[in-house]
């Protein structure tokens, strides 16, 4: 009976240490303005619209997220950025897809199929470059109000982690 | 009764087991005796005894023009029809024996859509010294970010 209780507290100690280890990973403090880049400007093509600049979003909140139409890991993450621009749009979010795809010929269809509701671009080397290397999708870059760079995501990234750095952002913090 | 030791163990066991299964479903298809560590292919790039390897890019053009492995060569996405098929005639003429690396990085390992179908045509068609390069993460972060060589454009 003893062993047994033993063995019950056990598991829960691993169970709690695992919930801890991944509130470690996932938790992670926005930088301190002292350590802030600003967010290189562009004026890409858009897939529905005019050329699209970055800079002209400066007052809001911006998720630049680099994928593509072939990327599984962007596939499964591109709903969830459809559900967070649903819900803070009004708020000052603005999340902007840069398609890194080698041609844009499949990219209007892909926006349709995932009923995306943010602006598209095509992005190209120069982009990614000016991003630091886009070598690896999908990267998400978080850019205040102020266009500066205040975070950046390499791989498909938990939703619960995006909204918490997109609500801080949007309460000024 | 099994003692407190024995429980632990046991415990430990079960928890290694749980964690190694999930791993497992999660793994590539590509047959391991078909893959390069980048640790071995680095080893083998900077030997001056070691046959090199034709090393074959299978990935995103724009990727690819950021940074790649140098004197590597571009071929495109093999999940495109359309690069397998350039993939079949830039190799078709070459001995069998020839040593060929291909890589892509373009994300995880896991959900990489152009490995394996280079993979599979290269042996399909004969070729018995063909590796694919093991990146877990991307070429960013398991290569470029790591210092090792590389070029950029065409």
């Amino acid at each position: 009976m003893k062993t047994k209780r033993n063995l019950f507290l056990l598991i829960v100690l691993v169970l709690i240490a695992t919930y801890a280890a991944h509130r470690y990973v996932t938790h992670n403090p926005i930088p301190s303005t002292a350590q802030l880049k600003p967010a290189p400007d562009f004026t890409l093509p858009q897939i529905t619209g005019p050329p699209l600049k970055l800079s002209d979003y400066r007052g809001k909140i911006v998720l630049l997220d680099f994928w593509a139409t072939w990327c599984e890991p962007c596939r499964a993450e591109i709903p969830h950025l459809v559900d967070l621009q649903n819900k803070y749009g009004t708020q000052g979010l603005q999340i902007i897809g840069v398609s890194m795809d080698d041609s844009p010929d499949p990219v209007p269809a892909f926006y349709k199929q995932f009923k995306m509701n943010y602006p598209v671009v095509m992005g190209n080397a120069q982009t990614g470059e000016q991003y630091g290397g886009v070598l690896g999708l999908p990267i998400a870059f978080l850019i205040d109000r102020q266009g500066q760079i205040r975070k950046k995501h390499i791989g498909a990234t938990d939703a619960a982690v995006f909204e918490k750095e997109v609500t801080n952002l949007l309460a000024g913090k | 009764m099994p003692s407190k030791r024995t429980a632990l163990l046991l415990a430990i066991i079960l928890a290694c087991l749980t964690v190694a299964t999930a791993l497992a479903f999660q793994a590539s298809q590509i047959d391991s005796s078909h893959t390069i560590t980048i640790d071995d292919l680095l080893k083998t790039l900077q030997s001056s005894k070691a046959e090199k390897p034709l090393l074959i890019h299978v990935g995103s053009h724009v990727l690819y023009s950021q940074a790649h492995i140098p004197d590597s060569e571009y071929i495109g996405p093999a999940s495109d029809p359309a690069a397998l098929h350039r993939l079949r005639t830039r190799v078709e003429s070459l001995p069998r024996d020839k040593f060929i690396v291909l890589y892509c990085g373009c994300c995880p390992w896991t959900h990489c859509p152009n490995m394996k179908p280079a993979d599979d045509l290269l042996h399909s068609m004969g070729f018995t010294k063909v590796k694919s390069l093991y990146i877990p993460n991307n070429f960013g972060t398991d290569w470029v970010e790591k210092g090792y060589p590389v070029a950029k454009g065409e």
